[in-house]
């Protein structure tokens, strides 16, 4: 689906690079598992210990997917599309078509009206905590992959205070946490404790982590969590296995069903996304459409959000960005997630910029981050310019485009003729 | 128009007709009409009339090849719901039932929360339920999950002919429940029932609509023709609607690079 073989060959290509503190037993390793697909794990075979959910819906987006040709959508269905009242996974299909491009104004038109008709003009503002950047997966895009060579931590208990305590302070009232991908570093209990601690800092307690069973995510959700986001990635098999190449994250299924088991564990809502410029993005953006589409109806009391990460340099590797996927595209996929799915919040962070997230709230976000750090223990120093405990900082797993503050965020989106809200939710 | 192979599946059968014959207003007449005219294979028929003593039954006016769906109309609560329907396999109507449970007696509205019981017993046991039901969302869905084979929201209230009074709601059932939605009771032109299919309607259930026309095989053959009208439009996918009106002049794409 994504071109030539040859140009399947060479996924991985533009992102390998070896970090001079490799030693050779590791390099080799290194080496051996990017060039030989035979000593890499399968992707669809579950590890024993995950649980397994009934298959109907990630069999149903991948027929989806496997079917979709973005070049057979013209105009003329681009215009029944913007006509209709309710959006179709066929409107939803020729939306994300090349055919759809001319139409971007209109898409623009009709986003808007459907995110007033749900949303007004609310804006919801929150930010991510890193609390540790620890990683058992080799992905090769990511600044946290366990063979990047960068600076690693773990806050404990309290740093991690210390940070909510910045955070909170500046305002922010919902708080997404995050850690890199290392179930033994950063273990349930660990995760756990943050969340407790981050019911006392914030109203709403968002979570980013590792996918994990039914159980896992009833005992954080126990311990203040409410809302779980995982990316896909890519919901492309084939690019998928060649980019996550060790590591738990690398079985496909299970991180796909992540969400059906938050929703299982009690969770009252879910955050779906596939990061834009590793795959083709009109593949990967109907697939997160559809998964979306399709757990919500099986669960229709669950809240549903997507994000729309696109691809950023990272630490030791400033060459990445996300290929074809240029503002026009980025606005295009908005637009149509918009259309197809009016009630799901979006969610653009700030791995774009501020003139592009000042105009996309207009048409189709409904949430922004703001305050944003990547990196681990530095929001004193972020905030206030000062740091009581430099050697407790972590490298960052992205370079980010807007570093507004919650004050400029705030009152540029008042500016701009939006509300902007800090929290409208209670825990049950 | 080329024949487009496309049958209506209830409980593992398939029907070539949308057309549902409700059990309102009986007569030999009616049900030739509905069976020759207006193409019906289903024939609602209320268990309670069936069951008479009084000389003739409508059983034996049922002509060969066409399916029952013996009706639950006079019961008030799941518990009498599931003995007519029992009653009405034991007579030999297959098992097809439609549920009907009504505390009103008034406006004949149905009761939800009776009927979703009704419907979970009723699937347990084997039969093949479409449950009769106001248009609503969370009942709909929990009709399903308990083993509904269709579900039949009301347009409008029984007998009144008003047509798609709950239009919107309908719609929402069409757009979000996986069960065949079949739009039963209010439909009372053709023109209305062809709008239902538009919509997405599986099927159509009337009577009162055809027992009252002027000339009855004339209106079952409209109506007929209706629901295969609106059945091919909502196949075919419904052509844009124009919308005139100004464009913003400052557009809303004008940031991106």
């Amino acid at each position: 689906m994504s071109g030539s073989e040859a140009a399947r060959e060479n996924i991985a290509e533009r992102f390998l690079f070896d970090s001079p503190h490799l030693g050779p037993a590791a390099l080799e390793r290194k080496h051996r598992v990017e060039q030989d697909p035979s000593v890499r794990a399968d992707i669809m075979e579950y590890l024993p210990d995950m649980d397994q959910v009934d298959p109907t819906i990630r069999n149903r987006v991948v027929a989806e997917i496997d079917a979709y040709d973005p070049d057979a959508y013209t105009a003329a269905d681009v215009r029944r599309a913007l006509s209709h009242d309710t959006c179709t996974v066929e409107d939803f299909k020729a939306l994300l078509s090349p055919a759809a491009a001319p139409f971007l104004e209109q898409m623009a038109q009709k986003a808007r009206l459907e995110t007033r008709k749900h949303f007004g003009n609310t804006v919801y503002i929150f930010t991510p905590l890193y609390i540790a950047n620890y990683c058992e997966n080799y992905c090769v895009y990511c600044g946290f992959n366990c063979y990047n060579d960068i600076r690693r931590i773990q806050l404990n208990t309290e740093q991690i205070e210390r940070e909510m305590k910045v955070i909170a302070d500046s305002g922010i009232e919902e708080v997404l946490l995050l850690t890199g991908e290392s179930p033994k570093k950063s273990n349930l209990e660990y995760i756990g404790e943050a969340c407790k601690l981050a019911r006392k800092y914030f109203r709403n307690v968002g979570l980013e982590v590792y996918p994990m069973n039914v159980e896992d995510y009833r005992y954080l959700r126990e311990c203040g969590a409410d809302y779980v986001t995982v990316f896909q990635e890519s919901y492309d098999r084939n690019v998928y296995e060649q980019l996550h190449l060790l590591g738990r994250k690398r079985i496909w299924p299970y991180r796909f069903e992540a969400q059906e088991r938050a929703l299982m564990g009690g969770m009252r809502g879910v955050g779906f996304s596939a990061l834009l410029g590793l795959a083709e993005f009109r593949h990967d953006a109907l697939a997160t459409g559809l998964h979306a589409y399709l757990l919500q109806r099986k669960y229709p009391h669950a809240e549903i959000s997507l994000s729309c990460p696109r691809l950023r340099p990272i630490v030791n590797n400033d060459t990445i960005n996300p290929l074809d996927v240029h503002e026009q595209q980025l606005c295009q996929v908005l637009c149509a997630y918009r259309i197809f799915l009016p009630f799901a919040g979006i969610v653009v962070s700030s791995r774009e910029t501020a003139r592009f997230r000042n105009g996309i709230v207009k048409i189709a976000a409904t949430k922004v981050s703001a305050g944003v750090s990547t990196g681990i223990g530095d929001h004193e120093e972020k905030y206030h310019g000062t740091s009581s405990d430099a050697d407790a900082e972590g490298d960052e797993q992205f370079e980010i485009a807007d570093a507004r503050s919650l004050q400029q965020m705030y009152a540029e989106l008042e500016e701009g003729g939006m509300q902007p809200v800090l929290n409208d939710y209670v825990y049950v | 128009m080329a024949h487009v192979d496309d049958p209506l599946i209830l409980g593992g059968r398939e029907f070539q007709s949308r057309f549902i014959l409700g059990s309102g207003k009986y007569s030999m007449a009616l049900i030739e009409a509905a069976v020759q005219q207006a193409g019906a294979q289903i024939i609602t028929l209320a268990v309670r009339r069936a069951n008479s003593a009084d000389g003739e039954s409508i059983l034996d006016h049922i002509p060969e090849g066409v399916t029952l769906l013996p009706n639950t109309s006079g019961a008030r609560n799941a518990e009498e719901a599931i003995r007519i329907a029992r009653l009405a396999r034991e007579l030999g109507c297959g098992d097809f039932v439609k549920i009907e449970i009504m505390r009103d007696s008034k406006y004949l509205l149905p009761d939800n929360a009776e009927t979703l019981r009704a419907t979970e017993a009723l699937a347990n046991e084997g039969f093949v339920v479409l449950p009769y039901m106001m248009p609503d969302l969370n009942y709909a869905r929990d009709l399903v999950n308990a083993g509904a084979a269709a579900v039949m929201p009301l347009a409008a209230p029984i007998g009144s002919n008003k047509g798609l009074a709950a239009r919107e709601f309908i719609q929402i059932l069409i757009d979000e429940v996986d069960a065949p939605i079949i739009v039963d009771a209010g439909i009372g032109r053709p023109s209305q029932a062809c709008e239902a299919m538009e919509m997405g309607a599986a099927a159509i259930m009337a009577n009162t609509a055809l027992a009252t026309a002027g000339d009855l095989p004339l209106m079952a053959d409209a109506f007929r023709k209706a629901i295969e009208a609106g059945r091919q439009a909502y196949l075919s996918g419904l052509g844009r609607v124009l919308v005139r009106g100004a464009a913003a002049s400052d557009p809303l794409t004008g940031f991106l690079r």
